[in-house]
């Protein structure tokens, strides 16, 4: 089995991953957004990781599909997939989303989190799109054009995200009373989950050493000082070093996956390779 | 007397805020027009109105609702409250006596026939 080229499979994934499930939390937001303004604005954003995951799931499987047929078998524990690899079909990106179980997903923890209110909503997306930014801007510069591609269109769209996340955690935290209570609060409950954007796994390690991915370590690094920077405009409180959750870079979720996976797969899964 | 309000008529903007300086309730952002230059060298346009808090959410908000198909290059916005428009009822002494003014209309000049595109 080809160690690297599984690695740059799962490296694939967890960047898709996380675009489409922080994509669907944002489009729960469609048709219930606070001003109708704002509703069109988190659709149209949603969209973006939407597209971003599409682009990402059709590369990872072109890779999947060069691999061997044992190699194939090793890789996921669905039985959905584990069914279409052995009657010997090719997967394409609808498999990867659709016909994956939830611990072979491996985003972070922190995008499969409730959008509760409009201020958690806003915490996750600021705390996520200050990792995505530098995390693209950095993976513009991978030694594997396809992702130096991906990450370069969508440096402009994580650019407005950040715009946007950022300018609503100053107006909520420089705002009223109340609006700065509750996104103090957010923001707190919501900490625990940000260790984990910048922790490297073996994955990222070894992809960062081969020049296909990036340093995490910088990243972190560059994220404090954005986070902190937007906190002091916004007149926030940094919340204080603690214990960070992590695991679903690894496949290991909270309960909020499953229920986002139940909703989304629902349609393939009922009615396989369903169309409209 | 009954008047008839249509979108975008003197009145309509009143009901919206327009005209008046401290309409706004808390619960309520200011509205604004939105105008939109769809390429290069051309005029902004407008494009309709729209909520936000300030002028960077109206901007940004203008972005999201009136370029998603690829329709402008750049935005202006202003508060519609500072939009002044004429009275639909002065309509009369305003417009009409321009109907029968056809001499202001260029029509008149024979053009030589060398001149294309006129």
């Amino acid at each position: 089995m080809n160690v690297s080229t599984n690695q740059l499979l799962h490296y694939t994934l967890q960047i898709a991953d996380n675009a489409l499930i922080n994509g669907h939390r944002l489009s729960e937001w469609c048709g219930h957004g606070p001003v109708l303004e704002q509703d069109i604005a988190l659709s149209n954003i949603a969209l973006d990781h939407l597209g971003q995951a599409r682009s990402l799931y059709q590369y990872a499987a072109d890779q999947f599909n060069s691999f061997d047929t044992e190699q194939k078998l090793g890789l996921f524990a669905s039985p959905a997939l584990e069914q279409k690899i052995q009657a010997g079909e090719l997967l394409d990106e609808d498999d990867l989303a659709y016909l994956r179980d939830g611990w072979d997903f491996r985003n972070v923890l922190l995008v499969e989190q409730p959008n509760n209110d409009w201020a958690y909503t806003v915490a996750r997306s600021f705390f996520f799109d200050t990792y995505n930014f530098f995390f693209f801007s950095a993976l513009q510069q991978s030694k594997d054009e396809t992702l130096a591609a991906i990450a370069a269109k969508s440096l402009k769209e994580v650019s407005y995200h950040l715009k946007w996340s950022s300018e609503w955690i100053i107006r909520l935290g420089d705002g009223t009373e109340e609006s700065k209570m509750r996104i103090q609060k957010a923001i707190n409950d919501y900490w625990m989950f940000t260790g984990e954007l910048t922790t490297a796994n073996e994955t990222d390690r070894s992809m960062n050493e081969s020049g296909v991915g990036v340093d995490l370590n910088a990243i972190a690094h560059n994220w404090k000082e954005r986070v902190t920077a937007v906190f002091r405009e916004a007149t926030l409180t940094m919340p204080a070093e603690t214990w960070m959750q992590e695991g679903g870079k690894k496949g290991v979720h909270t309960e909020y996956l499953g229920y986002i996976l139940a909703e989304m797969q629902f349609m393939q899964r009922a009615y396989p390779n369903m169309e409209w | 007397m009954i008047r008839k309000h249509l979108y975008g008529d003197y009145g309509d903007r009143e009901a919206a805020g327009g005209q008046e300086t401290n309409r706004n309730t808390a619960s309520e952002w200011p509205l604004w027009e939105v105008f939109i230059r769809s390429k290069a060298g051309l005029d902004h346009k407008h494009a309709g109105s729209l909520h936000a808090a300030d002028a960077q959410m109206a901007i940004e908000n203008a972005r999201d609702v009136y370029t998603r198909r690829m329709e402008g290059v750049s935005i202006w916005v202003v508060e519609s409250k500072y939009i002044h428009a004429s009275d639909p009822a002065d309509a009369e002494m305003l417009y009409e006596p321009a109907n029968d003014k056809i001499y202001r209309h260029p029509t008149f000049y024979n053009l030589p026939e060398e001149l294309k595109h006129m």
